[in-house]
């Protein structure tokens, strides 16, 4: 009976071809460490978010005047809508935490290189977008801190020359944050940038799916194939990785959960405590930060004297992701197999991009500045020097077959 | 060169406002909202001190009925100072126009005041409110210096001096002593209805009344929190060895 219904479904679309390709005969290596757990919690997360904000957007009410009072009708006076609203904020931070350690992955990896560019091309674009969308999502709950940091973040705009004051004006749709610029905010946040965002992961799956996986050896498993045609490191997605993954989400959401449940403003870092008053043009908060995940990059802006210069190194830090896989010279995509060099510097890296971040969280002062001008030359290090020293660094001789 | 950009940064705003300024929070207070005693008496505190002035526009009374297990007809009766139904938020007894023509500034809205300010900075600013002539008020606050709110709490508490030489300056540091050496020194001039003690618990059941009207799910975040944490920790033993079991056949 179940087989005759699929036959009639596959005669009409390929619904078994695609299970099989995607997912049940999706051959992924099977010596996938817990870095691995990412992708699939990003699209968890992802979900997540639709889901919550679908209902959050059922009560939110755009608009300078009703913004904030339906925030906390949706807190106090809906059913559940404080725990829908939680998992919508918290998730956006857990969204960052699992994507920027889903990034570092690649970069240990070499997750970036050949044949890979474009699939690690699709993933910066999703985190650009996914840059626009948290940005836009925190600015509709109407606090304080929400007005004043789009206020701030879209007056960056007006550094560029010539067109910079009517571009911002622009954005805006007024001469400052207000009523229309909440409306087309919460049009581009539950509409335009969830589509971009989905149909960009769509790609990066089937980008991912084309190439298949790379692993944390940087070796191809396409390369040794056994009798039947499959590659003999690896192993088929299901039920291997769906079962490895449930765990996986098993551990994320009780950490999720903890969050949502026990720690919900997470001392501030996920709500923050300005933006429980509502958006007053007229009181600034005693200190404007944006919130966490965007920190590292708004302490490169501050770190730079210059208005314009600071605009162009915040962009740069996140477009120099994207010529990463032709910067990388190494004989190796693996850390495993890499030279000291690379080591010395990703750790480098990885150090300065947490600075930043505390750094960007705090009042500025001539120290920390300082301290944010050497974390962020390390930071352009990084990719900068990695033409060179990618050559220059001795490497160890890689399996033919992966390690454990 | 830092201060440059960051005022450069500043610039860049259209409006720019005034800064709240540095406030000192000399006091402590850990809220408890297991106990329901202390948030009845705090509403009935807020409702008879506060709720001329304050509104909580975003709080219903039938919630706090509801949730602090207060007889309706006994809110109804004794609790809501201002007229409208149940039902209704609790909006302030003064309009909010001549409230500012009155005082200088209308008295804010205090729903979220706990998620904006945090339980110390309420219970330190209703600790110390002090005599100081300058004041129209005849009053003036530690934590908020130069408020336009009178000592509404003055009948409980009494009226109490600051202690000389930060007297005298703490008009303009606004107390940053606060921060240094413990709580400031205060000397009762007037007493109260109440004793000093007898003071302390009664603002902190204010405070913790504010708590909770900051977000009323606290009350249930937590424990639904456990069973939900005790579920999944279960789910993922469980996906644990589901997992194990799958891939007994890979190494």
């Amino acid at each position: 009976m179940a087989n005759r219904f699929m036959g009639w479904v596959d005669e009409r679309f390929p619904a078994t071809q695609l299970w099989n390709e995607h997912i049940a005969q999706y051959y992924a290596p099977k010596n996938f460490n817990v870095w691995y757990y990412f992708g699939s919690l990003a699209m968890l997360v992802l979900v997540n978010q639709l889901v919550t904000g679908i209902w959050l957007a059922m009560f939110y009410k755009p608009g300078a005047a009703t913004a904030f009072g339906s925030v906390a009708y949706i807190m106090r006076d809906v059913e559940w809508g404080w725990l829908i609203r939680y998992m919508h904020s918290t998730g956006a931070s857990f969204f960052f935490i699992v994507v920027y350690l889903h990034m570092f992955r690649a970069l240990l990896y070499g997750s970036y290189r050949k044949p890979r560019e474009l699939l690690w091309i699709f993933g910066c674009l999703i985190f650009l977008a996914l840059m626009a969308e948290a940005f836009m999502g925190y600015v509709l709950p109407w606090g304080n801190m929400s007005y004043w940091g789009a206020q701030v973040i879209i007056s960056l705009f007006s550094a560029i020359p010539v067109i910079g004051e009517q571009l911002t004006t622009w954005i805006r749709g007024d001469f400052v944050i207000g009523d229309a610029t909440l409306n087309r905010f919460f049009a581009l946040h539950v509409v335009a940038l969830p589509f971009v965002l989905v149909g960009l992961v769509i790609a990066h799956i089937m980008a991912l799916h084309h190439v298949g996986s790379n692993n944390p050896d940087g070796i191809e498993i396409k390369a040794n194939k056994n009798a039947d045609g499959h590659p003999a490191d690896g192993i088929p997605f299901h039920p291997y990785y769906t079962v490895k993954d449930l765990f996986g989400v098993g551990v994320f959401l009780t950490l999720f959960a903890g969050v949502i449940f026990f720690a919900p403003e997470f001392g501030g870092f996920f709500l923050e405590p300005p933006n429980f008053t509502q958006a007053n043009p007229s009181v600034t908060p005693e200190h404007i930060a944006p919130v966490w995940y965007f920190t590292p990059f708004y302490a490169m802006l501050r770190a730079v004297p210059d208005k314009l210069g600071g605009v162009i190194t915040m962009f740069a830090a996140v477009l120099i992701l994207f010529v990463l896989p032709w910067l990388d010279r190494s004989k190796v995509k693996s850390i495993r197999y890499k030279g000291i060099i690379f080591k010395v510097m990703l750790a480098a890296l990885a150090i300065s991009f947490l600075i930043l971040g505390y750094i960007g969280t705090q009042p500025p002062s001539p120290m920390l500045t300082l301290v944010a001008r050497i974390a962020t030359i390390v930071y352009f290090a990084f990719f900068l020097l990695m033409p060179v020293y990618s050559i220059i660094d001795r490497t160890k001789p890689v399996p033919e077959r992966v390690t454990g | 060169m830092m201060r440059q950009l960051f005022f450069a940064l500043a610039m860049l705003v259209p409006l720019s406002g005034f800064a709240a300024g540095g406030e000192a929070v000399p006091f402590h207070f850990d809220p408890n909202l297991g106990s329901q005693g202390s948030l009845q008496r705090g509403a009935k505190l807020f409702m008879n001190y506060c709720s001329g002035c304050h509104s909580l526009e975003y709080m219903r009374y039938q919630r706090i009925a509801d949730d602090l297990e207060i007889p309706e007809d006994v809110m109804e009766n004794n609790l809501m100072m201002t007229h409208g139904k149940i039902h209704d938020t609790i909006q302030g007894a003064m309009p909010k126009e001549k409230a500012a023509e009155w005082f200088g500034k209308a008295p804010p809205d205090l729903s979220l005041s706990a998620r904006e300010h945090g339980a110390d900075w309420i219970y330190s600013f209703l600790m110390s409110f002090y005599l100081d002539d300058s004041r129209p008020t005849g009053v003036n606050n530690l934590v908020v210096s130069n408020t336009a709110m009178p000592a509404v709490l003055a009948p409980l508490q009494g009226f109490q001096a600051l202690k000389h030489e930060e007297g005298e300056h703490g008009e303009e540091a606004g107390g940053e002593e606060g921060h240094g050496g413990g709580e400031p020194q205060f000397e009762l001039v007037q007493e109260g209805q109440l004793n000093p003690a007898q003071y302390r618990a009664a603002v902190g059941d204010l405070t913790n009344f504010l708590v909770y009207v900051g977000e009323p799910a606290k009350l249930v975040r937590y424990s639904l929190g456990f069973k939900v944490i005790l579920f999944l920790l279960l789910f993922t033993g469980l996906a644990y060895m589901l997992k194990r079991e799958f891939w007994r056949d890979v190494h």
